[in-house]
């Protein structure tokens, strides 16, 4: 599970690098959306990978912190895909704006031979 | 002291962050015709913060020892004590940082009264977060939560860079947002990074635990904390990942870019707090040493020729921030503890000047005619795409009662010769000549540099005078720059308005200079208390023991447990 893991988190990285680096804005978002996306499984990740464990303790249960996965990135995931999506619509409009003002989907506003 | 205001005292440290919240979130329910109330409740919450870091500031010093022990205050959000909770630390460095803050907040503030803040909406409460994210940022303890309160600033940034849109102002705040989200999110691979090792977001804990780790787990620690080092580069605008820099502060409105003349500096705190606190355990790359001081260089380097090549004031001024945030970072990477306390004289010098800098900026740019504008600058102080255009030169006011508003203000006598004079001053705080203080600053950073770094053999190691060299050339570019837009602002004969200001827009300027120039007269006293400051940070002993102490926590409610 681990290579599974591993593997995805790389394709969804280098994509989202690539897409970052391309000259239309369109391209960058998806670029940004992926990276995040990236990111954020790698974050899980950071709280090793393990099958079957809750992470919280409940109450009838032995406190043995072996059985529980830890919770702490599951949180710090679910903060960083909040705070990711509201900059990505943002992105979105700022995008939008750029579009209408420029006429050019160009990250420059403007075509390259201009 | 009393003990009801020591008890009280303690809950200091999170009022900087809840009460621009508070404030920014009741201006959201107010109408947009609702200016007067909203411009109150601005004015009040930032005074309010001010106060509250003038008073953060007086408990640090040795003059009131009895509130917190060597200066560091810790205040456990929700009583979850360290390393489970998160924690707000106040020290020296952080509460120097919040005044800075607070005073350019003011400043900003004010000037934005006079017009700025109609041009778009919201724009009280966007700066209000943006206020909220940069105390947070210097408030927190935790490296997550710094994460957050980075997000806040930015966030609310984002949407200041925006304010009165334009094109200029649309295609630069595109790099500008697509630049910082991709440093976010280099930000969480680090801070993940960092705790799948050390299992701790603390970051007093943090530096703990790096000294238990085995060898494997310290290499991935390191390449954690570059990563980490690099998302904080970014924010505080180094080379080579500033190139978005100049032109986003050139395009943002004139207070906007004065207030994010602080911004920069976020980063280099981040630098600062956690390059100290690593230092018990050899701190990264990113944080100390060498690979610092040349990255520190280039960027003096880039800067100095940005301020000769650039045309438009704004552009110049930003580049000016970017020179500035060069000469702090090489002296942070020259690893002399005794020269912090300059460099952060010299912060507080740079981020006053620029952020002056950039409102004078906005007012000269109305000295030149509307036909003229369209040639030279590349930007309109107001757009003038989304707004109908009103009288002569005037940015256009948005509903109609404000034109009256223009009349009300009272027309300063001879303007030019205040823009001339504060645009002179601006120059000499901003290159470092005497008399002001950016000589002061520049000179104790060379001083101290020279004397901290000369062996025995009375010869200084090169890193020193490559900083000498590049600060001294930083100046001149800067002199030579400023000087030839200078001449082409006030002196050449291309038929100009004079302009139309407000006490309210000159105000704010003129403060910001007065305070250089008290801290060019107090600058004994300013740099005795920034030496306290420099061996606090340098101790990170003092600050590691005060978060993790049961007693800092149990201080705090200290009556409800016994």
């Amino acid at each position: 599970m681990e290579i599974i893991l591993a593997l995805a988190i790389g394709i969804l990285a280098g994509s989202g690098v690539w897409l970052l680096l391309r000259p239309r804005t369109f391209q960058v978002v998806m670029g940004l959306a992926l990276l995040s996306y990236a990111v954020n499984l790698f974050i899980f990740s950071m709280g090793r990978v393990a099958v079957g464990r809750p992470p919280i303790i409940g109450p009838d249960n032995s406190i043995d912190p072996a059985l529980y996965a830890d919770p702490v990135p599951q949180a710090l995931v679910l903060t960083a895909i909040v705070i990711g999506f509201a900059t990505t619509a943002l992105l979105l409009v700022v995008l939008l704006a750029a579009r209408g003002l420029t006429g050019t989907d160009h990250v420059d506003g403007r075509e390259r031979d201009q | 002291m009393k003990d009801w205001i020591i008890a009280w005292s303690q809950h200091l440290p999170v009022l900087p962050i809840v009460v621009p919240l508070l404030a920014g979130a009741t201006m959201l329910l107010l109408g947009e015709s609702r200016r007067k109330l909203r411009g109150s409740i601005a004015a009040l919450a930032t005074l309010l913060q001010l106060a509250t870091a003038l008073a953060l500031l007086s408990f640090t010093t040795d003059a009131v020892p009895n509130v917190w022990p060597h200066g560091i205050g810790v205040y456990a959000i929700g009583s979850w004590v360290a390393p489970y909770g998160i924690v707000l630390v106040i020290d020296r460095l952080a509460a120097f940082m919040l005044v800075l803050t607070a005073a350019l907040a003011l400043a900003t503030l004010a000037y934005s009264l006079a017009r700025w803040e109609r041009v778009g909406m919201h724009y009280h409460s966007l700066f209000q977060f943006l206020l909220m994210g940069l105390n947070g940022a210097f408030l927190t303890g935790d490296l997550f939560n710094l994460f957050v309160f980075f997000e806040v600033l930015l966030a609310a940034s984002y949407g200041l860079l925006l304010h009165g849109s334009g094109a200029a102002r649309v295609k630069s705040g595109l790099h500008y947002i697509v630049v910082n989200l991709a440093a976010s999110l280099l930000f969480l691979i680090g801070a993940a990074m960092i705790y799948g090792v050390t299992g701790t977001l603390n970051m007093a804990d943090i530096a703990v635990q790096v000294a238990k780790l085995s060898a494997p787990d310290r290499g991935l620690f390191e390449a954690g904390v570059a990563i980490l080092g690099v998302a904080f580069l970014v924010k505080a605008g180094s080379w080579p990942l500033n190139f978005w820099l100049p032109s986003a502060y050139a395009a943002a409105g004139a207070p906007v870019a004065a207030v994010f003349s602080i911004m920069t500096k976020v980063g280099i705190y981040a630098v600062l707090r956690i390059g100290s606190l690593l230092t018990l355990s050899g701190a990264p790359a990113p944080f100390a040493g060498d690979w610092l001081l040349a990255v520190g260089l280039a960027t003096i380097v880039f800067g100095a020729a940005g301020m000769l090549s650039a045309y438009h004031l704004g552009r110049l001024i930003g580049f000016a921030v970017v020179v500035s945030s060069g000469t702090i970072l090489a002296a942070v990477g020259l690893d002399a503890p005794h020269l912090t306390a300059p460099a952060l004289f010299y912060l507080l010098t740079s981020v006053l000047a620029t952020g002056a800098f950039f409102m004078l900026h906005g007012m000269t740019e109305r000295t030149r005619l509307v036909t003229e504008v369209a040639d030279a600058a590349p930007l309109p102080p107001v757009t003038y795409l989304g707004f109908e255009l009103r009288g002569s030169g005037m940015p256009p006011v948005r509903d109609a009662e404000p034109e009256e508003g223009e009349e009300v203000g009272i027309a300063i006598p001879a303007a030019m010769a205040f823009l001339g004079l504060a645009f002179v001053l601006c120059v000499l705080l901003v290159t470092g000549l005497p008399p002001l203080s950016g000589f002061v600053a520049k000179f104790t950073l060379l001083a101290t540099a020279l004397a901290s770094a000369t062996g025995t053999d009375g010869s200084a190691p090169l890193a020193v005078w490559l900083l000498i060299a590049a600060l001294l050339m930083s100046g001149l570019a800067g002199v030579i720059g400023l000087a030839r837009i200078g001449m082409r602002l006030f002196w050449s004969p291309i038929p100009r308005t004079t302009p139309r200001l407000r006490v309210i827009e000159a105000t704010p300027v003129a403060f910001l200079i007065l305070l250089c120039i008290g801290a060019t007269v107090a600058a004994g006293p300013l740099m005795t208390y920034l030496d306290s400051a420099a061996v606090t940070l340098h101790s990170p002993r003092l600050y590691i023991d005060a978060v993790l102490s049961p007693e800092s926590v149990g201080a705090l409610y200290g009556e409800k447990r016994q």
